[in-house]
């Protein structure tokens, strides 16, 4: 079991821990995650991305959305859960040239990682954050640091411009001065999705980070898979990461819901019904 | 009849003809409309009564060919001889020479195609089915000596302080595991899920296989003194060269099974409600998924397609039919070829799952929340005999069928899981992504080695372990010098 030894609540239902873990923080490289069990009795397993990692902790970031959420935001420093990682291929990183990294809502934990070390190399870094309200927007001040130009939007425009995150990735993909690279958008599903549509007008080359129904997060159940040009991926083992043009969105939406409803509503399911 | 039993009892022996006309001793089984709703085992165990006169009919052949069946060449005449004469804890001695686990392989062998295959008694009443039952023999004396505590004198070995990790606890590493630790070496297992037993109890359901053996056996391990280490995947959390170099391992043994599923790439292979059989036995296996403590969701299913004649498909049928579901099964050959084991297709069909032969799943149909709603299947025959020894199936143009579903589990197999590969570009692996070794199961590294389901592809308990003990002498052949 891995000690909780920081915890911090960035907003209504987002939550930052660092939690314990020798051999993962040493071992983790960007676009990279880990498994998650609140304890090993009858706790499901949920993938959550290392944001980042220092000395002997990582540092998770995780937004409130079912039961196992629910009760990880309510542990303390001290409590221990056990982590298993890191897992899934790291991020290529290399220098691209000018690149545009597009982090939404929870989205900037998985992304941070990778903007801190693409930025490292010498890439151009833009950066986009966005969320719906000005609370949601996460760890501004941190990625000011590892980008030479950072552009907040909020749905409501209480922070930064009153925009979704595709508008201001369509003014720097139009414009050939500006025109990126790479893109590497990482948020909600239909946030990459229309990241994706956006910057294939443009023929540039995107990449997301996918976060999917997962059970051992080493190959071996297949719940987290994607189609991805047509060809049946792992998201475990194959990515996370993936070359967006190729993604088949709605697929991965639909499979994102093949629980809901069935974790309210959980009972003793054998013999019930025979 | 009264009068052969009785000399069984009185220690006498008995002509082969008296031995003959025993018949085959049939363990109590839980009625099949009782047991659809719970978890529990299946097949009792054998009674020592029950025992004794089954392994009484044993011909004791001069060249007993049923340990050439087996592939660790249990001696299965000299242990049917002293249960015969009611000496279970000297049976026991004799299973533990060969086997670790004969709990658990008295369980899930498959036995009418390896010992009881070649038994001559089954052989001369020109019936394997009327062979002497070994495997429930086997797993009596095992639940025997369990009950009695026959290893309370097991005692932790002193180490030769010499390192040896073990990857993956399933019963190819743990059968290495044991034989390495009596042997002196430090011996460390590495397991990434975060309870141990590999396939024993993430795939191979309560019913077939209660937990709490295989929990009983890795604590006669730990009794030993050999480590375990959960949540700890070798590539990832620290790579083979790690193990080695500040580790301090002076050998590692590969034994990570073959957990890739296989699916079929047909039309709507990724609508929700298509599972692998990975899958769908781990949220109830591995995950209790099934219990209503258990925070895992498993897939509400009225009507499910199960795609397979192997065993895992049985136990996704079975395990389905307890969650409450009218299961079919669609396999492409007929009942002959089934690799499953015999009793588990008999138990299935008790169960009421119904069995679609010459069938196969051309696409998957769904709704408009991308839900399974239908399975279009092809009927197929049997055509010319094919490498694998079987007439391979071929599909009938235009026999496109529907069946109304609501889940479908594909039991197809699986792949060797290339994480160590994929980690370790040195290590050699064939195309298959198998690792390839030779016959002393060396791979390309040296003081590496390998065995069970990631160098042989999808097999069996009995062969994995049969790898893990051979594994473990090489390994020990190669450290003492």
């Amino acid at each position: 079991m891995n000690k909780i030894t920081f915890k911090e609540q960035l907003s209504k239902d987002v939550f930052c821990l660092k939690v314990q873990a020798k051999e993962i923080a040493k071992n983790r490289k960007a676009g990279q995650f880990v498994i998650v069990m609140l304890n090993e009795n009858l706790a499901e397993r949920i993938p959550l991305t290392i944001a980042d990692a220092e000395n002997e902790t990582i540092t998770l970031i995780f937004q409130v959305v079912g039961a196992t959420t629910f009760k990880l935001s309510k542990l303390n420093v001290g409590d221990e859960i056990s982590v298993v990682g890191p897992l899934g291929t790291p991020t290529h990183i290399e220098k691209f040239g000018k690149v545009v990294c597009v982090g939404g809502g929870v989205g900037v934990a998985p992304l941070f990682p990778i903007c801190k070390e693409i930025y490292k190399i010498g890439n151009e870094v833009n950066v986009i954050l966005g969320a719906r309200t000005k609370e949601l927007i996460l760890w501004e001040e941190r990625f000011k640091d590892i980008s030479h130009n950072l552009i907040v939007c909020t749905d409501d425009g209480s922070a930064g411009k009153k925009a979704l995150v595709t508008e201001p990735l369509e003014e720097i993909c139009k414009n050939n001065e500006t025109k990126p690279d790479l893109v590497i958008a990482i948020g909600p599903l239909p946030m990459m999705k229309f990241c994706s549509l956006t910057t294939k007008k443009y023929d540039v080359k995107t990449i997301v980070s996918l976060n999917t129904i997962m059970i051992d997060g080493t190959g071996m159940c297949g719940g987290c898979r994607v189609s991805v040009n047509g060809e049946t991926k792992f998201v475990c083992v194959d990515g996370p990461e993936f070359d967006a043009a190729g993604v088949d969105f709605d697929n991965l939406l639909a499979r994102g819901k093949s629980f809901a409803g069935i974790e309210h509503e959980h009972k003793c399911r054998i013999g019930l019904t025979n | 009849m009264e009068e052969t039993i009785s000399k069984i009892f009185n220690n006498e022996s008995l002509t082969i003809k008296e031995k003959q006309q025993i018949s085959v001793q049939i363990p109590q089984e839980q009625d099949a409309q009782k047991r659809i709703c719970n978890m529990l085992e299946v097949t009792s165990t054998y009674t020592e009564r029950q025992a004794r006169i089954e392994a009484s009919r044993c011909l004791e052949c001069k060249n007993p060919l049923c340990m050439g069946g087996c592939p660790v060449n249990v001696k299965i005449p000299s242990f049917l001889k002293k249960v015969s004469l009611g000496d279970i804890k000297g049976a026991y001695e004799v299973l533990k020479e060969d086997t670790l686990l004969p709990s658990i392989c008295g369980r899930v062998c498959p036995q009418e195609k390896q010992c009881q295959k070649e038994c001559v008694l089954g052989k001369s009443l020109k019936d394997v089915n009327k062979a002497v039952s070994i495997g429930r023999v086997e797993r009596f004396v095992a639940d025997y000596a369990r009950e009695n505590d026959f290893d309370s004198d097991i005692k932790e070995i002193k180490s030769n302080g010499k390192k040896v990790a073990i990857i993956g606890s399933g019963p190819c590493g743990i059968t290495a595991s044991a034989d390495l630790r009596k042997l002196g070496y430090d011996v460390t297992v590495f397991e990434a899920f975060h309870k141990l037993g590999g396939v024993l109890i993430y795939g191979i359901p309560e019913f077939r296989l209660p937990n709490n053996i295989v929990e009983k056996e890795i604590e006669k391990l730990k009794k030993l003194g050999v480590k375990f280490v959960t949540n700890f995947v070798i590539g990832r959390t620290a790579t083979l060269k790690e193990l080695k170099e500040e580790y301090g391992f002076e050998a590692i043994f590969i034994s990570t099974g073959a957990g890739l599923p296989l699916f079929m790439n047909i039309e709507g292979e990724n609508l929700v409600g298509v599972f692998s059989a990975n899958e769908f036995l781990t949220r109830v296996n591995l995950m209790e998924g099934y219990k209503e403590e258990s925070n895992t969701p498993v897939y509400k299913v009225k009507n499910v397609v199960v795609v397979g004649g192997g065993n895992v498909a049985m136990d996704a049928s079975r395990v389905a039919r307890r969650l409450g579901a009218n299961v079919k099964l669609v396999y492409r050959r007929t009942r002959d070829e089934m690799p499953a084991r015999k009793e588990e297709v008999e138990h299935a069909m008790e169960e009421g799952v119904e069995f679609l032969f010459l069938t196969n799943p051309k696409r998957i149909l769904g709704d408009e929340n991308k839900r399974v709603s239908k399975i279009e299947c092809l009927k197929y025959e049997l055509g010319e005999v094919d490498a694998s020894g079987r007439r391979s199936p071929k599909e009938i143009p235009g026999s496109e069928f529907l069946i109304e579903a609501d889940a479908v589990i594909m039991a197809l197999g699986n792949n060797p899981n290339p994480l160590i590969s994929k980690t370790t570009p040195e290590i050699e692996v064939d195309k298959k992504g198998r690792i390839v070794v030779d016959e002393n199961l060396k791979t390309s590294i040296d003081g590496i080695y390998a065995g069970g389901d990631i160098v042989l592809g999808a097999a069996t308990v009995i062969l994995a372990m049969g790898m893990g003990r051979k594994a473990a002498k090489s390994i020990h052949n190669y450290l003492k010098l």
